[in-house]
């Protein structure tokens, strides 16, 4: 788990001072640590964890934080000890040698132990001291100092000996962890916690449906603000990681930078640019709607646009995705080789919720995706509640967000009639939700996108008809008919229909153009020999004029000439 | 009843050596009444078959965690075999005796 120190933005900080535990989680549901110069009581059953959550408050105190540690166990040989944490990179040799931390084993035997009469407990105390000032120690552990009771009889001296040796170890000004066995009705066996009030962590380990999960609970915290619930918290390589809900206060950084669906009609419904980053989307749908067809190619847009990705996969192998995906035109296995697309592919029943979680944030924080996706989400259900995958989810989420991280889950809903209420309640979680149904009819099923909700962005309200082919994929608008949404064979046929239509309109007004042209040259040749009848009729009428003149001139040369031969003969 | 007269036989025949180490605290009250039962006890039960070596553990801390120090007073019965621990300030004789193994023979 990364040491860095974690936010404290979470709590008022108080004016008590604190030491970091350098646990990852519990420095921020405690606002900083545990408290400084006081004793802190861990409390649990057996194999809860209590001696590893104590030798990593010595070990980071040592490495971390310039504060060496006395570690005395009443349990386990300090090789033992040594042993035992190695495998989590912590050498407590090395720190012994480099006078980091001590290590002391107390042996008690009670068979070879006479009580002859009043005694106390300076040898510990001495012991203790003088441990504390070789290496300058500020922390120390007692682990788990009620083995005393087993080992010596006389329990009225032993308890006013703990009282005083815990008032001692606050002159010292050490920050003291005091582990205790659970007791029935108590917090402790012996009732320790009646001398430690200042801070007492719970730890407990559950199962339920197999499967188990670690919680830690403060129980009390005095003169300062804590978390009260109960966190899960995990034992893995890199020892103890408590997973508080990160944001408590849903302050999140927000962005209007889109981020393209990977399906360019997809992000034409969501005006035109697709979902915001650092957004959380769901994709919900019955078996095989192409849900994880969606995921990859979000995935594959992203990469395209030079983003790290990771594909969280529950359900398929990551060849498997790669192999499905190249059949629509997907290529995923540039990515992986050019290192900007990470598989992490688990069963979910491999272990409990909280470790999903862990190892999601784990790959999270070491690959630092913008873009993740989770194929599908539902498959969890095998491994908790509802309530419990809700509540995995929901800080899962919200530690996505506080990255600026893209999220698309996919979730199987198992049933076709929509209930809006499904979706392993997700829905009022996510951002954009993408819901893919089945439409069927005519004897055929097809795909129906919906965008049932986009936070803060106009989204078109149709349904679009989602095809996948092999170039991909791609929505399509549906048909609107009379006889209502067409989709599929339905609305090709009908598109056939209106091509048809089309071709016999052009014919028809072809056929009419040809017509009046052949009207129009009608008329003309009628015009013409019209025109040609005119001139006829018109010739015939100058003949007759010109005949009439010539008469008429002709008569009058007549008259002229019989006047002047009257006149002559006369 | 046969074995302890035996047994007590045997021990006064062989005598053994006590070799005593007996760990203070300065001059407390529980370390001065230790060290005043103890000596009673042993010059009573075994007058000159004892060797006891008293330590304050303030002068030699160190020695607190390797002869695995807890509770003080403490009694460390070196020899004879074997070593036994006695914590407390020595007043209950007859578990101080049973815990050095001295039979007083009055049992």
């Amino acid at each position: 788990m990364s040491l860095k120190s974690s936010t404290k933005a979470d709590f008022p900080s108080g004016s008590l001072p604190k030491s970091p535990t350098g646990i990852t989680g519990l420095d921020e549901i405690t606002a900083g640590g545990l408290p400084s110069g006081r004793p802190t009581l861990i409390c649990g059953g057996a194999g809860c964890g209590k001696t590893l959550f104590s030798i990593e408050f010595i070990a980071h105190g040592a490495l971390l934080y310039g504060e060496p540690g006395v570690f005395m166990s009443f349990e386990e040989k300090a090789e033992e000890l040594a042993m035992n944490v190695i495998s989590l990179g912590y050498d407590l040799d090395q720190l012994q040698r480099d006078k980091l931390i001590k290590m002391d084993y107390v042996r008690i035997d009670r068979s070879e132990i006479e009580e002859t009469g009043e005694y106390d407990l300076d040898g510990l105390f001495i012991r203790l001291g003088y441990a504390i000032d070789s290496i300058g120690a500020k922390r120390v552990v007692l682990d788990t100092v009620e083995n005393l009771f087993s080992g010596l009889l006389d329990q009225s001296i032993l308890r006013a000996e703990l009282r005083r040796l815990f008032d001692w170890l606050k002159e010292k000004k050490v920050t003291a962890i005091i582990t205790g066995e659970k007791g029935e009705g108590m917090l402790t066996r012996n009732g320790l916690e009646e001398y430690i009030s200042d801070c007492v962590i719970l730890l407990d380990h559950r199962i339920a449906n197999q499967i188990s999960t670690r919680l830690l609970r403060i129980v009390k915290y005095r003169g300062t603000v804590h978390g009260t619930n109960e966190y899960p918290f995990l034992i893995d390589g890199t020892g103890i990681s408590v997973l508080p809900i990160t944001s408590l206060t849903l302050a999140h950084d927000v962005t209007t930078d889109r981020v393209s669906s990977g399906i360019p009609s997809m992000d034409k419904m969501l005006e035109g640019k697709g979902f915001f980053r650092g957004s959380s989307i769901l994709v919900s749908g019955t078996a095989g709607t192409g849900k994880t067809s969606i995921a990859a190619s979000f995935i594959h847009e992203a990469c395209n646009q030079k983003k790290r990705a990771i594909y969280f996969a529950f359900e398929e192998s990551p060849l498997q995705i790669i192999r499905n995906m190249r059949s629509i035109g997907i290529d995923l296995q540039q990515h992986v080789d050019n290192g900007l697309l990470e598989f992490q592919a688990s069963r979910p029943s491999l272990t409990g919720l909280e470790m999903h979680l862990l190892s999601i944030h784990k790959m999270v924080e070491m690959f630092d995706p913008q873009v993740v996706t989770f194929d599908p989400i539902t498959n969890l259900i095998t491994v908790g509640s509802v309530s419990e995958v809700k509540s995995m989810l929901m800080r899962l989420i919200d530690f996505l967000q506080s990255r600026q991280i893209t999220v698309m889950f996919t979730a199987l809903s198992l049933n076709t009639i929509i209930n809006e209420q499904t979706d392993e309640g997700v829905s009022s979680l996510v951002d954009a939700w993408v819901l893919v149904r089945e439409i069927e009819s005519n004897g055929e099923r097809n795909r129906g996108l919906y965008i049932m909700k986009s936070r803060g962005m106009k989204h078109s309200n149709q349904v679009r008809e989602f095809v996948i082919t092999d170039e991909g994929l791609s929505l399509v608008d549906v048909y609107l008919g009379p006889e209502g949404v067409l989709t599929g064979s339905a609305r090709e046929s009908q598109q056939l229909l209106e091509k048809t239509g089309v071709v016999l309109h052009q014919n028809a007004v072809n056929r009419k153009d040809r017509e009046i042209e052949r009207k129009r040259l009608v008329l003309e040749s009628k015009i013409a020999s019209l025109k040609e009848e005119f001139e006829s009729v018109q010739d015939e009428l100058n003949k007759a004029y010109v005949e009439e003149e010539l008469r008429k001139e002709v008569i009058e040369k007549n008259r002229e000439q019989m006047t002047r031969n009257r006149h002559n003969e006369q | 009843m046969i074995e302890p007269v035996t047994l007590s036989d045997l021990e006064s025949n062989d005598e053994p050596a006590y070799e005593l180490r007996l760990f203070v605290t300065g001059a407390s009250i529980n370390s001065i009444r230790a060290i005043a039962n103890l000596k009673h006890i042993c010059d009573m039960y075994i007058p000159g078959r004892y060797s006891l070596e008293i330590i304050d553990v303030y002068q030699q801390k160190a020695l607190a965690e390797s002869e695995q120090i807890i509770a003080l007073p403490l009694l460390i019965k070196k020899l004879p075999m074997p070593q036994r621990r006695l914590i407390g300030d020595m007043s209950d004789t007859a578990k101080v005796l049973k815990g050095l193994g001295i039979s007083t023979g009055s049992e």
